[in-house]
């Protein structure tokens, strides 16, 4: 859905009229800027909540996003959709935000991770997974959404980012200011914590233990 | 539960670098160690197999045909404005 990694426009007239929106932009064209403003915004502003959870922080980071886009529009090299550039300025904009509203520590995700016997075998094997016998699928979603709500917000962050707004590694891990490799380490531990929550809704029935 | 530990690998260690088995980064000895863990532990192919589900489930609660999680056709009119008047001069 709002993956910021979609190919540069093919059809040859959208292209057209996104390099004259662009040239518009350019040179300060206001009514080119309020048809930028009320094409992207909606999609923008689905991102920001999805990583701020809360409305007006949201706007606010639309409303910073679109002033970073003005100000950086000389700098866009048109190589990707001006879409794909606005995604991940909003994402940015909005990981601004969370930081600066960060003032408690992160909380540990130990609880939500295996546990394992001295001898390295995982405490409760479990079984296998029957998502659709155990529930319709509007049912499912909203369980895995406010299972990823129940993330610390940093491992949230991290799941909104990679599985849910289609950034990759090396994106996100910029953006996130940290290597790839704790990335990656960091976003298992979260899909693990994920799953640790969604295990006891969607083990097939009778099959608690194996 | 002797059929836990094969190759040298523990469940512990299979789980731990599973995003790497995943994404396909371990060298060709390590990725046969893990496959014979999971050719004989059913308790590890049920975790692998739960872990896949949960990437899938989590694009799908925010997929496009969802009611609750489509992006809306125009935001609030305040918002507009809002960024319309923060625009800085060219």
């Amino acid at each position: 859905m709002a993956s910021g990694r979609r190919p540069p426009e093919a059809d040859p007239a959208a292209r057209e009229a996104e390099r004259a929106l662009l040239a518009a932009l350019r040179s300060g064209d206001e009514r080119a800027y309020e048809q930028l403003v009320r094409s992207q915004a909606p999609r923008m502003l689905a991102v920001a909540r999805r990583l701020l959870r809360n409305d007006e922080d949201a706007r606010d980071a639309v409303q910073d996003a679109f002033v970073s886009a003005v100000r950086a529009i000389d700098s866009f090299a048109g190589d990707a959709r001006l879409s794909t550039w606005l995604h991940r300025i909003v994402v940015n904009a909005a990981l601004m935000k969370l930081r600066t509203k960060r003032r408690k520590p992160e909380e540990s995700l130990d609880d939500l991770l295996p546990a394992f016997e001295p001898d390295g075998h995982r405490r409760d094997p479990g079984g296998p997974w029957q998502p659709a016998e155990r529930l319709e699928r509007s049912e499912l979603r909203k369980l895995v959404r406010d299972a990823i709500d129940q993330l610390p917000e940093g491992y949230r962050t991290l799941i909104v980012l990679r599985d849910i707004e289609g950034l990759d590694t090396a994106e996100a891990a910029e953006l996130l200011g940290v290597g790839t490799a704790v990335l990656k380490t960091r976003l298992h531990r979260a899909r693990q914590a994920l799953r640790t929550l969604l295990d006891p809704h969607l083990r097939e029935r009778g099959g608690s233990t194996r | 539960m002797s059929a836990r530990k094969t190759a040298d690998l523990t469940c512990r260690e299979l789980i731990e670098f599973l995003h790497r088995y995943l994404d396909d980064e371990l060298p060709a000895d390590e990725r046969a160690r893990f496959e014979e863990h999971l050719r004989l532990c059913p308790p590890c192919v049920d975790y692998l197999d739960s872990y896949r589900q949960t990437m899938l489930l989590v694009a799908d609660a925010f997929a496009a045909d969802d009611p609750d999680a489509v992006v809306p056709d125009e935001v609030p009119e305040g918002l507009v404005r809002a960024v319309l008047a923060a625009r800085p001069r060219r």
